[in-house]
């Protein structure tokens, strides 16, 4: 299976037979045990686990072995979940198909043609082929709903602040968050459960009720209020994708909710918006990899200039280097009013979209894509094209809100994901959307034939 | 010749001393074995993350107020991007257009006249590590980087264009020093490196309005490197616009060794530092009572306490000035003062002895052994008759090597004064006998002859005889005989 | 309009070491992505406030304890190249 998916990086399987000893051990001395005990949980490879290989899939950091772990994942660690491995994505999780990926790409389990989109590639491809039950992704601009969406299960973006982002390795610090795959909403909320919660080695980690998120599980969502902005379901969405979705919408309203369209007006900016905030973050970031302390460095250099060039030039791929190039650009001398600052602007005035939208609905949903997964090299060779991917799902970071992605359907094979957006720190009206769903349809119960 | 101006703004740099650095929870102790007060955050390995340490914004508040400076409302924090490889994120978390502080001033004395110097701004940032090499910077085949110093916590203090002299900066920095010292946020050890400076400085022809062209001067590490360094540069810039030259903007380092200013031998790498808030931080709101609370914490400050010792204490501003120089010096002087009230006796003493013997011995104030109710007991000793001045200052050096009280030396080397009038007629007569003819020369009217007498009175008792008893008893002695 | 220039300044600042084909197509791809953002400048945010944070977190501190250290090795573990207990670089200029 892995031949042929090549989802992980580093597998550890060591480590999660290890693991999975100690909880029997727990389960023959009559302990009690959490719900996720012995559960194989993979971990991104941004994510830093203790004495295990952390790439980013990133040459730069192709031998890095982090001393310290990521507070999820020894939140999981606390839970009793097994690792598995380390899962492969796009270099430093930049780009929306895990084909820029240093190592290698990982392939689509419902047809190996095709990517399992991206960032977080690794981690969706192997719960959806079942290398893995659950995983954790990181989603800036839309990192686990996509992938989430091209391979068929289930992605959540928490709220930004809901979970620690101590030890994922940064690439836009006020867009970054962590969140889980699973093949139901069950194991989502579980997944939530384990890792939400305020850290102190995080300063922009909330400090909030965390809610027993298993008490969203509940089949009923009548009277709930979903808005549909019609920016989502524009012409650039593919005619089969909206088919699909508009299903999806007519079953949710057959379910008791009450759905009305509605209007996000600053959509269209936010592309544009995102891309100048993150590759800002990101230059500065990514500032770090210069081969002193850790990772790649180059080989014959005269002097520490040449040496931080040739490192960076050599250790960066052309994604990476792309996006430097561009946060470097909109934040320097004559340009940081006109594009950064200007950026920023935009990044209210999509958030206030949102907030009057969640005057009038509990739920917003749209596509997660405008099309299924495409095919590996499709959009290589067009960076603007490959950007046009995230259009559904970037406004949710700019926001900081909670989006999800469920299998909703397919278009000639392929799945299509639903996205849930919701307010700051209501997952649980998602969840219990997503649950509804869930129990009113079959779509989750697909699984590739590979 | 056209006339010059001097104008000079100083940034100086201030390490708190926190217990634990800015963002992370590593030691800020000074030395340490290279790269043993590291974690993960300090290093900037891949994905931590800075939490702001509270002391570091108390102290940076303590000290901005003790500056006259405003405390901001909102304030945060931005990255400086810039590479240097003792940078481990290589960007500096620090402040850009939201200091903590700003809009303060300290007066100066120059010459016996007050300026006032405007403190434009007070922003903390973190440090950055080391780097050691083999001989200089310019000679090294490689360097080595040492990150135990990187994220110690800073305060930055930026000057106003307002310094008009390589004297008046000199002043400014002792006063800026004693100040910090005062509030207790920084030791100020200049070299330790918790204190340290750049200058910015230009000239321009008296009269003139507009400023001329400035250089940064980096490497100022003492109070006569700033000095002699500007001296320099004076020189330097007016040599250059007297021949019809262009001064340069530029980055110039001091040559201790050479008594010189050099331009740093940077490549031109266009200096971009793309301020922008840092995302991983969240801003700060500075509550009005937190700044009161920190405000009353403040002790009374150096000129506050040099204008009470004239007023309450009747010393001369030269004592005052002085005494009031360190907190240290002045707390010593003022629990002397409470035990032994005569003011000026006390100044005279650490002024005199106390200082002469620190500064011999190289020992700070605060390792000094001799405690100030001591110091108040050996004036009593004194004043009491217990001991002669000459005897006390013999004393004052025993309590200086040992730390032993006044009393329990002076019993223990016998060194109570013989006022015993008997005791000393007998030596007394004893050296006449002894020297007759500088009795006959007193006698003849040469004045001198007695201070010979009296020496050898005190040498014979060991400088233990109360000396007006033995001038007294002489001089009655000496004429007695003329009869 | 991004101009050769600027893609190399920017280059510099970033420490990126480009061809002269990195630089062609690094020109010509900023050019498309800038070009196509220039929509935004059609929006008037005169009034509008920026965001840099979506949550209205303030005042977030840690007390001043001292925790514990790395050990020496930990923390030069993963360096490239290091002399005893020193990370070591080429020489600075």
């Amino acid at each position: 299976m892995e031949d042929r998916i090549a989802a992980y990086i580093t597998r550890t399987r060591e480590k999660a037979l290890e693991q999975a000893r100690a909880v029997d051990r727990q389960i023959r001395n009559g302990e009690k045990i959490s719900p996720l005990a012995g559960i194989p949980v993979a971990v991104k490879d941004n994510i830093c686990t203790d004495g295990i290989l952390t790439t980013a899939a990133s040459r730069m950091l192709a031998g890095f072995v982090p001393p310290y772990s990521a507070t999820v994942v020894k939140r999981l660690e606390a839970a009793g979940a097994t690792l598995p491995g380390k899962t492969n994505l796009d270099e430093f999780a930049m780009g929306s198909s895990t084909e820029n990926s240093a190592f290698f790409t990982t392939r689509n389990p419902w047809d190996t043609g095709r990517v399992p989109g991206g960032s977080s590639g690794g981690s969706a491809a192997a719960v959806a082929c079942g290398e893995a039950v659950c995983a954790l992704g990181s989603d800036t601009g839309g990192s686990i709903r996509l992938p989430a969406s091209f391979c068929g299960v289930i992605g959540f973006k928490p709220t930004y602040g809901a979970v620690s982002r101590y030890g994922l390795i940064a690439f836009a610090s006020s867009l970054d968050q962590i969140g889980p795959f699973s093949r139901d909403v069950t194991d989502c909320a579980l997944l939530l459960n384990a890792i939400c919660g305020h850290d102190p080695l995080d300063s922009t980690s909330a400090r909030f009720d965390v809610p027993d998120f298993t008490r969203f599980l509940v089949n009923d969502i009548r009277g709930m209020k979903i808005g549909v902005p019609e920016e989502y379901m524009a012409e650039g969405i593919n005619s089969g994708v909206r088919e699909v979705v508009v299903k999806a919408i007519a079953l949710l309203e057959s379910l008791g909710a009450s759905v009305e369209y509605t209007n996000l007006p600053h959509t269209e900016y936010a592309l544009s918006t995102y891309y100048l905030i993150a590759p800002a973050e990101a230059s500065s970031n990514l500032a770090r990899y210069d081969g002193v302390r850790y990772g790649f460095r180059a080989a014959k250099t005269s002097d520490v200039m040449d040496m931080f060039m040739k490192t960076r030039s050599q250790g960066f791929g052309a994604e990476v280097k792309r996006r430097i190039m561009l946060g470097t650009y909109a934040l320097s001398a004559g340009y940081y009013d006109a594009y950064y600052l200007k950026a920023l602007k935009v990044r209210t005035l999509i958030k206030e979209d949102f907030d009057r939208a969640f005057e009038k609905y509990d739920l917003l949903v749209s596509p997660v894509s405008p099309t299924t997964a495409f095919r590996c090299g499709e959009k290589t060779g067009d960076p603007l094209e490959m950007y046009l991917s995230d259009i559904c799902t970037i406004s949710l970071n700019l926001a900081g809100i909670p989006g999800m992605s469920i299998p909703c359907g397919f278009v000639e094979g392929m799945p299509v994901g639903l996205q849930l957006m919701g307010k700051h720190f209501d997952e649980g009206t998602l969840l219990r959307a997503a649950y509804t769903f869930e129990q009113n349809s079959d779509y989750h119960r697909a699984f590739p034939v590979l | 010749m056209t006339n010059y101006e001097t104008v000079i703004g100083l940034e100086v740099h201030v390490e708190l001393k926190t217990r634990s650095k800015i963002f992370c929870d590593s030691t800020t102790e000074f030395g340490g074995e290279p790269n043993t007060h590291v974690c993960p955050v300090c290093l900037g390995l891949p994905g931590v993350l800075p939490v702001v340490n509270k002391t570091v914004v108390e102290y940076a508040i303590r000290a901005a107020l003790a500056l006259n400076c405003q405390i901001a409302g909102f304030s945060k924090f931005d990255r400086k991007n810039y590479y240097y490889p003792d940078m481990p994120k290589n960007y500096q978390i620090s402040q850009y257009d939201l200091p903590i502080a700003g809009h303060g001033y300290l007066d100066i004395d120059v010459n016996n006249e007050v300026r006032r110097i405007g403190i434009t701004r007070l922003h903390m940032e973190e440090d950055t590590g080391k780097l050691v090499h083999q001989g200089t910077i310019t000679t090294t085949p490689y360097s080595l980087v040492d990150y135990n110093r990187a994220g110690v916590p800073l305060v930055e203090i930026v000057s106003g264009p307002d310094l008009r002299s390589p004297e008046e900066a000199r002043v400014y920095m002792e006063k800026l020093k004693t100040i910090i010292q005062y509030t207790g946020v920084s030791d100020c050890k200049m070299e330790e490196g918790s204190l340290r400076c750049d200058a910015n400085i230009s000239i321009r022809p008296v009269g003139n309005e507009q400023f001329g062209t400035k250089t940064e001067i980096k490497n100022l590490n003492s109070f006569k490197a700033l000095y002699r360094a500007l001296s320099y540069e004076v020189e330097r810039q007016t040599g250059v616009l007297n021949k019809g030259g262009r001064i340069v903007q530029e980055t110039r380092t001091w040559d201790e060794r050479e008594g010189v200013t050099l331009p740093l031998r940077s490549k031109e790498y266009a200096h971009d530092y793309r301020y922008f808030p840092d995302p991983d931080l969240v801003p700060m709101i500075i509550d009005p009572e937190w700044v009161e609370d920190i405000r009353r914490s403040l002790p009374e400050l150096p000129d506050a306490r040099r204008e009470r010792y004239m007023q309450e204490y009747g010393l001369p501003g030269y004592d005052a000035g002085i005494l009031t120089s360190t907190k240290e010096l002045a707390d010593f002087f003022e629990s002397c003062v409470s035990a032994y009230p005569n003011p000026k006796a006390v100044s005279n003493w650490m002024m005199g002895d106390l200082s002469r013997l620190l500064n011999a011995g190289g020992v700070e104030l605060t390792a000094c052994k001799i405690k100030p109710a001591q110091l108040a007991s050996l004036l009593q000793l004194m004043d009491e008759g217990i001991i002669s001045g000459r005897i006390a200052k013999t004393v004052f050096e025993e309590m200086f090597a040992s730390g032993k009280d006044p009393g329990d030396i002076v019993k223990e080397k016998g060194l109570v004064q013989i006022s015993d009038k008997s005791a000393i007629m007998a030596v007394v007569e004893d050296v006449l006998a002894k020297n007759p003819k500088s009795a006959a020369d007193f006698r003849a009217g040469k004045e001198r002859a007695l201070g010979f007498l009296v020496g050898q009175v005190m040498k014979t008792t060991r400088g233990k005889a109360n000396p007006e008893l033995v001038d007294k008893l002489l001089k009655e002695k000496l004429l007695q005989e003329k009869l | 309009m991004v101009t050769r220039e600027d893609v190399e300044h920017v280059a510099l600042l970033g420490r990126l070491e480009l061809t002269e084909e990195e630089k062609e197509i690094y020109t010509r791809q900023l050019n498309d992505i800038l070009g196509h953002f220039q929509a935004l400048q059609r929006l008037d945010t005169g009034n509008i406030q920026p965001t840099a944070h979506v949550l209205p977190l303030k005042n977030v501190y840690r007390e001043d304890w001292v925790g514990q250290h790395m050990p020496r090795e930990d923390a030069l573990a993963n360096c490239p190249d290091r002399d005893e207990n020193y990370f070591k670089v080429p020489k600075i200029v």
